[in-house]
């Protein structure tokens, strides 16, 4: 068994393949250096779509511009004198991204790309659109199966009711900010943003939408506007004037309806799929449970419930898939996932809007409950997107 | 090895109980004849020394006090027994590697699959073992009624009784499991932690955890005694490695001890800790005499009064009355001892302008009935050093015996 000294040793890529996995499933196995060519083991994929870019002030260069489909690793090194970032973008759609990359540094960025266009933008000072290189994607890994083919079709299809189902609440929430009818509206503001927490990462990954819709007053920049749901939940829950938050209002309903138009083109992967389940659960962890989310109408469990539920929902459309690969971990996590839906249970209350008690009634110890369901269950949902990919 | 320091038991039993050892007990130095196999180099400066994880002991209490400390208390939410010995399985797992200075599960750090977390976290890949060492012990609350334990709790596992002047924080006391990783590095020892912490989700959870810093006692004779944020030196005589009898009387479990189901203890041993938090500002503004009187000791030779040398030997009843040293003496409580393995710990501020600033005492022995306990009684009554120190944390915990190769921690209790 090799010491850490081994470890330290950046290795190329390539020589991930010899890594020869020890079979008790505890120590690690890393290569020496002689024997690095020699065997070839479960990485070889990755191994083979290594991509080299060279980000440096003035160019973005991709190595390779046409890739096979299925997992490439991004090598990415910054040549230039700034702080740059990295990102891989299916249109308008932020497919994958690396900030803060600094001068003389390296970054391996993985994703798992189907066939399509894409493009390779690096933003040396991390600002504007960046310096672009246009990359083709063709067959490969990329063609799903029957099973992931009806994972993906039941997922945007999911995504898609969600988001159309969103639509009419936010005219109804508007409506009643429009009308001055505050106690109205703070009803109708929970309930509206269910649809969206349950198929956030998808929303997140078309990249202008997001920050419009959906931040937090804390996360804003300076000379960043403050707009969309938390700027109305701010004025319903500190009396300020809502003829003030009209045009807000106004602009997340125009939003909404982008978002429902935009998801028959959104990238979904079984891979993103999984990814997106976890990134459900680490909104749940780091802003539902601190109670970050929802400041003024602390109605985090609403959000936390559909988090869940829209986690719980990729889970079930990837099981076919993954019940091939990883049986172990379907059976973990139908466990895990009852387990925190039988935790939120207590917590329902019919007779509130968005159906869940305010979470400033939630003690410390019962958040600290709620706490250790969730990371029961982050942990191995973060193995899905890879057992999705065939990686288990 | 290092170089054999002998010292005669009379003059050790003489040298008292502790330094400045805060509440500490007394140990009696008997000879120091060499160092235990192992123990890692003197100092530890060597960052790929490895303690060995199996033993007939668990490592971690007779080893030589490393620099750093992470400490965590978890409460299990596993809800069968079965749970809680795969829990306690793949704890073994991790620890025989991460002892070793390995990276843990499959693929490590960086090896495994390129869209799935890594299993080890990372960041003490280059770090190597620091001679880390992980020990592992079960609270009172673990022998309820959840996992058919309630017959193997033993009779010594007591709930310590309220002191007068505690000031116990619940939510950071207590706890089914603890356990105590000790490193060279702290970055290895809170890498530990949170390892062993991600391979409990689900089936445990931290409730509460402790860093410390600065041994604040070592069981090496041949090293300088170190000194706790009091500026005193803590722990001249605590008892060394390689004393193999003293540490069967009075840290060791021993065969016998325990009978019936509650007899896997033995070779086992009991630890208490103890946050203790210090009062340093009004401390720094006490005389050098009025200090040295509430110890016992002179603060620059670490000397008993009266006398010149750390090691002189002294008779704790020409003490100031109410000094800490005179109180925890072994003659002053029926010869009771106990190994220390304190650390110092700054955690920012009170938000008065203090330093919220300690020790975190953590003290191995045979039974608490007759060694923290009547001590702790005896010190908390009189002890004038009390009027700086406040214990915000207590716990107590059945260490388990060692593991053999092949076995796991507390296969002697869930075995069966």
């Amino acid at each position: 068994m090799p010491s850490r000294a081994r470890a330290l040793v950046v290795l190329p890529l390539a020589s991930l393949a010899a890594l020869s996995l020890s079979s008790c499933g505890a120590l690690v196995d890393a290569p020496s250096s002689s024997s690095s060519a020699a065997a070839s083991a479960g990485a070889s994929d990755a191994a083979a779509a290594s991509v080299a870019i060279n980000a440096s002030d003035s160019a973005c260069q991709v190595a390779k511009t046409d890739l096979p489909g299925g997992v490439t690793t991004f090598s990415i090194t910054n040549t230039g004198s700034q702080v740059t970032e990295v990102y891989v973008y299916d249109g308008d759609r932020i497919v994958t991204e690396k900030e803060n990359i600094g001068p003389g540094t390296s970054y391996d960025l993985t994703v798992d790309l189907t066939e399509g266009k894409y493009q390779v933008a690096c933003k040396p000072g991390m600002v504007g659109d960046g310096i672009r290189q246009a990359i083709a994607v063709t067959g490969g890994t990329s063609q799903l199966t029957a099973a992931e083919q009806t994972a993906v079709d039941a997922y945007r299809s999911y995504v898609q009711q969600q988001a159309d189902a969103t639509v009419p609440l936010v005219q109804q929430l508007r409506d009643a900010i429009a009308s001055g009818d505050r106690a109205k509206a703070q009803s109708l503001y929970a309930p509206s943003r269910v649809g969206w927490e349950s198929v956030e990462p998808v929303a997140e990954s078309f990249g202008d939408l997001d920050p419009r819709m959906d931040v937090r007053e804390a996360d804003l920049e300076a000379g960043q506007q403050f707009t969309g749901w938390h700027r109305l939940e701010k004025a319903l829950w500190t009396g300020e004037d809502l003829a003030t938050v009209v045009p807000v209002a106004d602009q997340l309903l125009a939003d909404v309806k982008e978002l429902s138009q935009r998801v028959p083109n959104a990238a979904i992967t079984p891979t993103s799929i999984g990814n997106g389940a976890k990134e459900l659960l680490d909104e749940v962890a780091t802003g539902k449970i601190t109670g970050e989310e929802e400041a003024f109408s602390h109605t985090d469990l609403v959000d936390f419930k559909g988090n869940v539920d829209g986690a719980q929902k990729a889970f079930e459309v990837l099981t076919p898939v993954v019940q091939a690969n990883d049986p172990k971990l379907v059976t973990e996590l139908t466990t895990q996932f009852a387990a925190v839906q039988a935790a939120l249970a207590p917590y329902a209350d019919a007779e509130v809007p968005g159906g869940y008690v305010s979470y400033d009634t939630v003690t410390a110890d019962q958040r600290r409950e709620l706490a250790r369901v969730v990371d029961a269950l982050s942990e191995p949902l973060s193995q899905l997107g890879a057992a999705a990919a065939g990686q288990a | 090895m290092a170089a054999v320091s002998r010292r005669g038991l009379l003059a050790a039993l003489g040298s008292g109980a502790v330094g400045a050892g805060l509440v500490g007990a007394g140990v009696v130095a008997a000879e120091a004849s060499g160092r235990a196999s192992s123990s890692g180099p003197s100092g530890g400066a060597e960052a790929s020394a490895v303690v060995p994880f199996h033993g007939e002991h668990q490592a971690g209490i007779a080893t030589d006090v490393q620099a750093n400390l992470h400490f965590a208390a978890f409460d299990v939410t596993a809800t069968s027994r079965d749970e809680l010995v795969s829990l306690l399985q793949d704890w073994t797992t991790a620890a025989v590697a991460l002892t070793a200075g390995k990276e843990v599960g499959e693929g490590g750090a960086t090896g495994g699959k390129p869209l799935a977390p890594p299993s080890d976290t990372g960041e003490a890949v280059d770090l190597h073992a620091n001679r880390l060492t992980l020990t592992v012990g079960a609270g009172p609350s673990l022998f309820d009624g959840r996992f058919g334990l309630a017959g193997a709790r033993p009779a010594a596992l007591v709930d310590l009784p309220a002191f007068p002047a505690d000031a116990l924080v619940p939510e950071r006391s207590d706890g089914d499991l603890c356990v105590q990783a000790c490193a060279d590095d702290p970055q290895v020892a809170v890498h530990a932690i949170r390892t062993l912490t991600r391979i409990a989700a689900g089936r445990a959870a931290v409730r509460w955890a402790q860093l410390g810093y600065g041994r604040a006692a070592t069981v090496d004779p041949s090293a300088p005694t170190p000194r706790n944020l009091f500026g005193f030196k803590d722990g001249t005589a605590n008892p060394p490695a390689s004393d193999a009898k003293t540490l069967d009387e009075q840290v060791w479990v021993q065969p016998g001890d325990e009978t019936g189901a509650a007899a896997w203890v033995a070779g086992g041993s009991y630890l208490v800790a103890r946050r203790i938090r210090m009062h340093i500002e009004t401390w720094d503004r006490t005389s050098l005499t009025e200090q040295e009187q509430v110890i016992g000791r002179t603060k620059a030779a670490g000397a008993p009064l009266g006398h010149a040398g750390e090691h002189d030997a002294f008779d704790a009843r020409t003490l100031p009355a109410s000094s800490h040293v005179r109180l925890a003496h072994p003659s002053m409580n029926g010869g009771a001892q106990m190994l220390r393995r304190g650390y110092n710990f700054t955690d920012g501020t009170d938000g008065l302008g203090h330093l919220d600033a300690g020790l975190f005492f953590l003290a191995y022995q045979r039974d608490v009935r007759k060694a923290f306990i009547p001590i702790q009684t005896a010190l908390a009554r009189q002890d004038a050093l009390s009027e700086y120190l406040e214990h915000t944390a207590s716990g107590v915990w059945a260490v388990f015996p060692g593991v053999p190769q092949g076995g796991y921690l507390g296969q002697q209790l869930l075995g069966a």
